[in-house]
């Protein structure tokens, strides 16, 4: 019985140590919130569980300096399975805490949280997902996909796929492969006037969710239509599927590229690995490997700490990303406390904070985005990385292509 | 409700049919709503709010699947997709036409409705797990169909953007707002259940479920019946996908896929089938009970473990917690949370005196 007591006493002694503490751990400067989703358990976890991590390493390493200007930054997380209903209720909770801007994660999710970000003057960021037409900041003043979106990758592969066949599409055959959703069908309004004004010839072959059966397609991409490049553009374990068919019907690897969400090393290792995969081109809108001074930097507060860093470090595509997401968004949060140093912001300052971002690169792992008031996008600027020796060996530094087609889609879409 | 029933003589029909045949019922339904529609939004935090929000759109659909599964006896997966008929009926009259909400609301049900009886078409023949494959199907056919056509879905994105519901010069947009928006509208939705099942068309669901081939031989025409379930199971999902379009102010398809169907069908299995108040609870259960755990977890988690691991373990216990006390509550009470509490108010009826 005393031994019960006084483990209950510990734990209760535990408990309020870590209530006090957190008070006296505060700076003398006020916090500030960022409200971040997630989605660690649900259909996409293969990317939370090593984006999201990322994301408080790096408001760790921030925090660890002393904040931003002395202000500690506080990323609260709430996993939401990638569904709406608890997205609503973490924007809602996220908001309740006071969140100045927030790290929406998930398609469904940033479409049903744009009516109310919009209303509540809140910012919120899509990268890599949501709406391309959401990169038009007059239409849409609170959603920042900060990532070069559906859009803007498909003209970029289009002006990799040119570049790669030496110049000149007129009269070559380009395959889109593509998950059968919206976010698949999004680009191929793009793709299509591309087609058009390129002069090649352009067929599109659906891939039904759950995206695990394409040999159909592989097959006919390689020996009936005999494409001279693929563009994929997948999710979930689709793209290691695609692979491993294109593998299967002998097309050549070293002819595919594959949006943002084909290209990350558990994509690659679902495929069979590396060796496997051997050739294929991966597009991104973050840094790939190690060998960023952020990433040294979240290395040795690890090592101070006493610790090794974490293992999400290693796939380096999710984390980079995760890395890049947090970053901006501090980033934001830095030019809005310039303008505001009293820190009591509010989303209409970060919002102006985010539209402020401007060759902020983090040593290459982030593009250097010009995010103004009317492109929220920054430019829709991505790297080419290409399967190679075991690796993800860069091909492309950052560029962005045909923006004035891009430009022409968002235009109208800002219409309707 | 609590209550107890000593002492009621009744001396007419009327008092006898009576929804609520006694004074302290009435009392209780009045105190609640005084309750909800007072109270509540006068005190709590507009987070509070929210969560009602998605426990009212939550008992409306439950209610409506209830009337199916529950009261008729035929399984349904294809309730996700029915709301989505609703959402996309309502968005499209909206951005179109730009009819008002009301407009939208009855059309946005009686289109789900429509499409609901001819996807309940099949259960004619065939019954069970045969029956809830067959609304499988009509579930991917409609997701399939909103995902393509882009007359429905107003483009490739398949997003259609709503402006807010406007009550005269008001315009509903803060969680307050819709907090009363929604609950008119979950006060319709269980006063119009708890009277369409002591009509001649419940009565008829409930003799159906309990045995098809007797209900035909005493005379209920079994065609007419089950459509008309359908029908009604699926204006129910209607509106609450036009609800729910309203609420969000975006109508998308990636909102009613076939994880909503199964998330209704497990709110009204641990709530109960057949009965409205458990449609209520398995309702509050399935949409409040992960927040409630997360809620713990943030408040105890940090005493084992280090911040990072609670954020990776958080979602995860959850989800195995949250599923044990699925398995838990449907051990003790295989008739769902609404037997449960049917047991405790009994035991108290007669308390203390339970011999």
């Amino acid at each position: 019985m005393r031994h019960h007591l006084a483990i209950v006493t510990a734990l209760i002694l535990a408990v309020g140590s870590l209530l006090t503490a957190a008070p006296s751990h505060a700076q003398s400067k006020s916090e500030i919130v960022i409200g971040v989703q997630c989605d660690r358990t649900g259909p996409t976890q293969i990317v939370g569980t090593v984006l999201c991590p990322a994301f408080h390493d790096y408001i760790a390493l921030v925090n660890s300096r002393g904040g931003v200007d002395g202000h500690p930054i506080k990323a609260i997380e709430i996993d939401h399975e990638y569904k709406v209903p608890p997205a609503v209720e973490s924007y809602e909770r996220h908001k309740k805490e006071g969140a100045v801007t927030m790290a929406v994660y998930g398609t469904p999710q940033i479409y049903a949280l744009t009516a109310k970000l919009t209303e509540d003057r809140i910012p919120g960021t899509s990268p890599g997902f949501g709406s391309a037409a959401a990169a038009d900041g007059a239409r849409y003043p609170f959603i920042f996909p900060i990532a070069a979106t559906y859009w803007s990758q498909g003209a970029a592969a289009v002006d990799f796929v040119k570049k790669q066949l030496g110049g000149n599409l007129k009269g070559k055959k380009i395959a889109y492969i593509f998950y059968d959703n919206p976010a698949g069908r999004e680009p191929i309004e793009v793709i299509e006037d591309l087609a058009t004004k390129e002069g090649f010839q352009l067929k599109t072959f659906a891939v039904p969710p759950p995206g695990v059966e394409m040999g159909a397609q592989a097959l006919d991409i390689a020996q009936r239509f005999r494409a001279d490049f693929v563009i994929a553009h997948l999710f979930g374990g689709a793209p290691s599927v695609s692979i491993k068919e294109f593998k299967r019907v002998g097309y050549p690897l070293r002819k595919v590229v594959s949006f943002v969400w084909g290209a990350a090393e558990a994509n690659i290792d679902g495929a069979g690995g590396f060796a496997v995969a051997e050739g294929y081109y991966a597009m991104q809108f973050a840094g790939v490997g190690t060998d960023y001074p952020v990433l040294n930097e979240i290395r040795d507060m690890y090592k101070k700490q006493g610790k090794e860093p974490p293992k999400e470090m290693a796939s380096t595509v999710f984390y980079n990303r995760g890395v890049l997401i947090a970053a901006l968004h501090v980033e934001a949060i830095r030019n809005a406390l310039k303008a505001k140093p009293d820190g009591k912001l509010t989303g209409n300052d970060t919002k102006a904070g985010f539209e402020k971002i401007s060759n902020f690169t983090l040593g290459g792992l982030v593009p250097p985005l010009k995010i103004t008031a009317t492109d929220h996008e920054g430019g829709g600027l991505v790297q080419i990385w290409q399967v190679k020796g075991g690796k993800f060996e860069k091909v492309t530094d950052w560029f962005a292509a045909y923006q004035d087609v891009v430009g022409k889609h968002i235009k109208e879409a800002a219409k309707k | 409700m609590i209550h107890r029933e000593c002492g009621v003589l009744k001396t007419t029909y009327e008092a006898d049919m009576a929804l609520y045949p006694l004074p302290i019922a009435r009392w209780t339904v009045g105190v609640l709503a005084v309750l909800f529609f007072l109270v509540v939004p006068m005190t709590v935090h507009e987070y509070y709010l929210s969560l009602a929000n998605l426990v009212w759109i939550a008992i409306i659909g439950a209610l409506g699947l209830n009337i199916l599964v529950g009261y008729t006896g035929q399984v349904s997966i294809g309730h996700g997709a029915f709301m989505s008929v609703g959402a996309y009926t309502a968005a499209n009259l909206a951005t179109r036409l730009g009819s008002p909400w009301p407009v939208n609301l009855l059309a946005g049900g009686l289109m789900a409705a429509l499409v609901g009886a001819v996807v309940g078409i099949p259960s004619l023949r065939i019954k069970g797990l045969y029956l809830a494959i067959a609304t499988l199907a009509g579930q991917l056919i409609i997701e399939w169909t909103i995902n393509h056509v882009t007359f429905i879905s107003g483009g490739v994105q398949a997003s259609i953007e709503v402006a807010r519901p406007r009550v005269g010069p008001m315009v509903l947009s803060t969680q307050r707002d819709m907090y009363y928006f929604l609950l008119v509208f979950v006060g319709l939705a269980i006063v119009g259940t708890l009277n369409l099942m002591r009509s001649r068309i419940g009565r008829a669901f409930i003799a159906i479920r309990d045995h098809d081939i007797a209900a035909e031989l005493i005379g209920i025409n079994i065609f007419r019946y089950k459509l008309l379930a359908f029908a009604i199971s699926s204006f129910y999902a209607g509106v609450t996908g036009v609800l729910y379009t309203y609420f969000l102010g975006i109508a998308n398809y990636e909102q009613f896929q076939i994880t909503v169907s199964i998330d209704y069908l497990a709110m009204i299995i641990i709530g109960g089938l057949g009965s409205v108040l458990g449609s209520i609870f398995g309702a509050i259960f399935v949409t409040l009970l992960p927040i409630g755990i997360r809620y713990a977890m943030e408040a105890f988690g940090g005493v084992f473990f280090s911040p990072q691991t609670v954020l990776n373990l958080i979602p995860n216990l959850r989800l195995m917690l949250f599923g044990a006390l699925i398995i838990l509550f449907l051990v003790v009470e295989p008739d769902g949370l609404n037997r449960l509490w049917r047991n405790i108010r009994n035991y108290f009826r007669v308390w203390p005196f339970a011999y």
